[in-house]
């Protein structure tokens, strides 16, 4: 479980993150929504320590992230996995190397078993016969799929995703959805994924937290974004026709 | 600035966590960064090295000074100031703009936030192994262009017939001061720090997209090229006077 109480974040003058808290539960898929520029990415980075927070604290179950020292934060992020929105696979490396580059800091295992257990995470996204390629030779979806095989390599208990279907066609949107809710369930993590996607949202929200304009607006499953009535939360999830078409259906 | 470049060189400098990866990184960066860079100094330092020796005879107007002092001159220049200085101003816009954009577009691409995230030193992890595979290998191309400069300058004389060729060698052998070539080396150790660290600090807080890269790796070598004959000169304070 992580837990945010009251976070806050600026950047300079300007506040991006105003007194945000929120739970987000172990085993479920947790969302976290909100159009561009909300402060989605932010808040997830905040969550992680890549940015630090102006106010408020961080906890991964019973322990407080945000004061951490670095050796400290450095051992927790070994037990979080991230996946971010441009994939982030290391350009010097091959698909292999790149899932098997955390076994190969904080892992004392040999290089065979640094290769069977990076090929299994490799099998467990479906990317066969790709290790010996580069980032830049594989597809925007196969980049996803090895960036979550890297990211599940140290056995993660918490998994962040950022926008993990952006750029990425529906059919294959809705691969990458699945696989990532597979895996909380299969692994029990506690996974938090950052998206605009509705037939995300509506794929894999166990837990939906919107993100207006750098607050938390609403709070939710997926099942009741469709009948809430807060305006703001209406205007994101109904932007289209068709979405509006459906509800009337 | 300072205070960023420092804050950062806190970082990069710090036992690696894990030496066998730390070694095998220098290797990579050495064959990146010194091996690859062979041809270009080679090229220059020939060049360099004829050029130096036809300006010298062509000064040397005196009939009462020795045709020797050719070959001396010619030796000391390439020796005392361009097998290490201007080797490093070359490198530095080599070497520079390859880390500044490989750094710099790490940064951009969120792969130097993945690193983070995954608990690795970041700058320890890309930074070092680039800054001691220049430390150990390009006091090699300083020696190796001090070697080809003054066979550059062999040849043209052996070609142009500017001064007799046994002057010329008589010139290169004679009040040869071996300490010259330790300052070239030291010289050239200082200027390899100067041509890491100053582009890796530019890529590692690279923001924007590939402008910001490129204009940082702009920035990048402005920068290290300025320390380098600032560096020159407190060197040579130091050492030669």
């Amino acid at each position: 479980m992580i837990e945010v109480k009251n976070i806050s974040k600026s950047f300079g003058q300007k506040e991006v993150l105003q007194d945000i808290s929120a739970v987000f539960d172990k085993g479920k898929t947790n969302l976290i929504i909100g159009q561009s520029g909300s402060g989605k990415t932010v808040l997830l980075k905040s969550i992680v320590g890549l940015h630090d927070i102006t106010a408020g604290e961080i906890w991964y179950e019973d322990t407080r992230f945000d004061t951490l020292n670095f050796r400290d934060k450095k051992k927790l992020r070994q037990k979080i996995g991230m996946l971010f929105q441009g994939s982030a696979l290391f350009d010097f490396a091959t698909v292999i190397q790149n899932v098997m580059f955390p076994l190969e800091i904080f892992t004392s295992m040999n290089r065979s078993e640094r290769i069977e257990r990076a090929n299994f995470c490799l099998e467990r996204v479906n990317i066969i016969n790709a290790n010996d390629l580069y980032p830049s030779e594989i597809s925007g979806g196969m980049q996803k799929r090895v960036a979550i095989a890297r990211a599940i390599a140290l056995n993660p208990e918490y998994l962040l995703c950022d926008e993990p279907n952006s750029g990425l066609d529906p059919r294959t949107s809705m691969l990458i959805d699945d696989l990532i809710r597979e895996i909380t369930y299969e692994y029990q993590i506690t996974t938090i994924i950052n998206t605009h996607d509705m037939n995300s949202v509506m794929e894999t929200g166990d837990k939906v937290v919107f993100i207006y304009e750098g607050r938390k607006w609403w709070e939710g499953n997926r099942d009741e974004i469709l009948h809430s009535d807060n305006k703001e939360l209406y205007d994101f999830v109904f932007v289209s026709k068709m979405a509006r078409a459906m509800k009337n259906l | 600035m300072a205070g960023r470049y420092f804050l950062l060189m806190r970082k990069v400098f710090v036992l690696p966590d894990k030496p066998r990866i730390f070694f095998k990184q220098i290797w990579v960066e050495m064959e990146k960064l010194g091996l690859s860079s062979i041809s270009i100094v080679t090229v220059i330092s020939f060049f360099m090295g004829t050029v130096i020796t036809i300006q010298t005879a062509l000064n040397f107007v005196n009939p009462l000074l020795p045709k020797f002092y050719i070959g001396l001159v010619a030796r000391d220049s390439i020796l005392l100031e361009f097998s290490s200085t201007v080797i490093a101003l070359i490198l530095a816009g080599k070497i520079g703009s390859n880390i500044a954009s490989e750094i710099g577009s790490m940064r951009i691409t969120e792969q130097i936030d993945a690193m983070e995230m995954m608990g690795v030193n970041s700058a320890n992890y890309l930074i070092l192994p680039k800054v001691v595979a220049a430390v150990i290998f390009n006091p090699l191309l300083t020696v190796l262009s001090m070697f080809i400069g003054i066979l550059g300058g062999a040849f043209i004389v052996s070609v142009t017939q500017i001064i007799m060729f046994a002057d010329f060698i008589q010139g290169i052998q004679i009040y040869f001061i071996p300490f010259y070539v330790t300052y070239g080396v030291v010289k050239m150790m200082v200027f390899s720090v100067i041509i890491t660290t100053i582009p890796a600090f530019y890529g590692y807080y690279a923001r924007g997209g590939s402008l910001d890269v490129g204009r940082s790796g702009t920035l990048s070598i402005v920068t290290s090229c300025v320390f380098i004959l600032l560096f020159n000169l407190i060197l040579t304070q130091l050492m030669l006077t």
